[in-house]
């Protein structure tokens, strides 16, 4: 059942303030979007050897990601199922067995119990195969990247994520090796706004000019020009409410091998080798285009060379997890990647903190009563088909936000498919 | 070492160096705050886990050389450092403060600091273990290396652009 006909709130060139404000909706989106979707939760390189785990969330729910005796990657709930107390309490490690505190219930890394004290008063009682720890019901990964739904039924992985699955290929051969790992650990940033604002703001190619001009100013940085009026790249609705940032046309007119990182070959000569070592004549293509910016819909950003995840605590309360890709036999670039990240994402980067100020901001003007709706108009009438069948725009253009929403009421109000939006 | 004296500085006049810094840093005097830096300056805020021993494999909150010190004023000086535009109204303590040994004759200090930050978004309390690193130079007192290792660091961290 809707709380909301949500019809009513999602207009093809508007969405309504109450959509970033309502508990009620906020908690029809974790039920509907974050417990029957794909959620990205982690990579495979975070739990490498068998009976690590890292402590992981779907939305405001805690998961502990394990890999198992047999190897396997598992998503495990953080709850005991004798008395529901917690079993893990340490956000990573490796074990042989999670033990509850409150009566000694201990769970293998896959997650079945493998006993509790004093077992003979459960003879003939319970029956100790039915009592393991909740699991997600369904795991898959792509490139190394583990989604986990709380659906047991539903579109596969790779139907959620259909175009977007080029972003991961695109990113793990910027790698000699052709993967990435996750494990230069996490900031956590704590942001006082509604999830969608910073979904929105990913792929919202208008902001930085403005938002991040301070950067631009003393940094000497090319990224400001990527996202301006003449700039030659394009936002992209890639489907499945997955936007992206292609800035491949931009860096393909400059032609200029690590132009995207914003340094030249000679830079990272090592590196280079590397790659052209590993692709041949393919490898100039993939120093010029560079990494993807793509929002894959609900929670996980590719952003160059990080990875955001989203996790929405509360209606107005979310937590933006930030790290650095690192290259598999890319060391070379794996250091300047790091101090390039520490430097502009996190509470106090260059970037991202400004960004967050943005988030809090329109978070306290929603609670303004009117104009009531916020605009996505930007680009409407300039919207065009690129040649894979994707709807296209100027980089500026709020093309991917139209994106979001149309994708977000088809999640929310099935019965509004193809009416609104 | 004899009384309190391990280099050539004393813990009084340390302590009168980390308030300073600290009063220079609560009041955005920004062109001050930065002269107090020696030209090698590490300027580090951990994250959690293991940010806190390698910052140079692990991501930290902050992890700042001198050049990327002086990048930070810039920007705070342009005027659209959103973050910090109005300024955050902040308040320190400093204490606790001991001289605890030298590092390549530079004199390591400790302290503990309780920062209150007010904005918009409420007031947040700021608090940690500080290490600087103090060096003579032209006969004033430098920092070379300042390191906060806040309470909250394994925490998501509210937006933190103020000079911690």
């Amino acid at each position: 059942m809707t709380v909301t006909n949500y019809d009513a709130l999602v207009r093809p060139d508007r969405v309504h303030g109450s959509l970033y404000t309502d508990p009620e909706i906020f908690a029809e989106e974790m039920e509907r979007i974050f417990y029957r979707t794909w959620v990205y939760v982690g990579h495979v390189s975070e739990v490498p050897q068998p009976n690590d785990y890292v402590v992981k969330s779907i939305g405001p729910q805690s998961v502990i990601m394990t890999r198992d005796r047999a190897g396997k990657v598992n998503l495990l709930q953080n709850r005991c199922a004798h008395r529901a107390n917690l079993v893990c309490d340490a956000p990573r490690g490796n074990t042989r067995a999670f033990r509850c505190q409150y009566h000694g219930w201990t769970y293998d890394s896959d997650g079945a119990l493998l006993g509790m004290p004093y077992k003979q008063g459960y003879d003939g009682v319970i029956e100790k195969s039915e009592l393991g720890l909740g699991r997600v019901p369904r795991v898959a990964e792509y490139r190394g990247f583990v989604f986990g739904s709380f659906a047991a039924d539903g579109p596969s992985l790779l139907e959620h994520l259909g175009s977007a699955t080029d972003a991961f290929d695109r990113l793990c051969r910027l790698s000699p090796a052709g993967e990435v790992a996750v494990s230069a650990g996490w900031l956590q940033h704590r942001v006082a706004a509604n999830w969608k604002m910073l979904l929105e703001n990913e792929t919202d190619g208008y902001h930085p000019q403005f938002v991040h001009s301070s950067v631009f100013q003393v940094a000497n940085s090319a990224i400001g020009a990527l996202y301006g009026e003449s700039s030659t790249a394009v936002c992209r609705d890639l489907g499945g409410g997955h936007t992206e940032n292609d800035l491949r046309p931009e860096f393909r007119r400059l032609g200029v091998p690590m132009g995207w990182f914003g340094t030249t070959a000679d830079k990272v000569p090592n590196y280079v080798a590397r790659m052209r070592q590993s692709y041949g004549a393919g490898a100039e293509e993939i120093l010029i285009d560079g990494s993807p910016h793509v929002m894959i819909f609900p929670n996980l950003f590719i952003a160059e060379i990080q990875l955001f995840v989203i996790q929405p605590l509360s209606v107005n309360q979310t937590v933006q997890h930030v790290t650095c890709v690192q290259l598999a036999e890319g060391e070379e670039m794996n250091r300047r990647m790091l101090q390039q990240t520490i430097g502009s994402v996190g509470p106090a980067g260059l970037l991202l903190a400004d960004d967050t100020e943005m988030y809090e901001r329109n978070q306290r003007g929603v609670a303004s009563r009117l104009p009531e709706w916020l605009v996505l108009a930007r680009g409407l009438k300039r919207e065009r088909i690129d040649a894979d069948g994707h709807t296209i725009g100027n980089n500026t253009d709020e093309l991917t936000l139209r994106a979001i929403w149309r994708h977000w009421l088809t999640l929310m109000d099935p019965m509004a498919e193809g009416t609104a939006a | 070492m004899t009384g309190t004296t391990i280099t050539d500085i004393e813990l009084g006049e340390a302590e009168q160096f980390l308030y300073r810094e600290a009063r220079l840093a609560d009041a955005h005097d920004y062109d001050a705050w930065e002269a107090l830096w020696t030209d090698d300056a590490v300027y580090w805020v951990p994250a959690g886990g293991e940010s806190a021993t390698d910052p140079t494999t692990q991501v930290s909150v902050l992890f700042d050389n001198r050049s990327r010190i002086g990048t930070r004023i810039r920007q705070l000086k342009t005027g659209k450092r959103h973050s910090q535009s109005p300024n955050s109204s902040l308040c320190r303590l400093i204490t606790n403060v001991e001289l605890l040994g030298d590092h390549d004759g530079d004199t390591v200090v400790g302290a503990a600091m309780l920062a209150v930050e007010s904005r918009d978004r409420g007031t947040t309390i700021w608090a940690g273990r500080c290490e600087y690193r103090l060096r003579r130079v032209d006969g004033e007192l430098r920092m070379s290396w300042k390191k906060i290792l806040l309470v909250d660091r394994d925490r998501a961290l509210n937006t933190m652009s103020f000079l911690i």
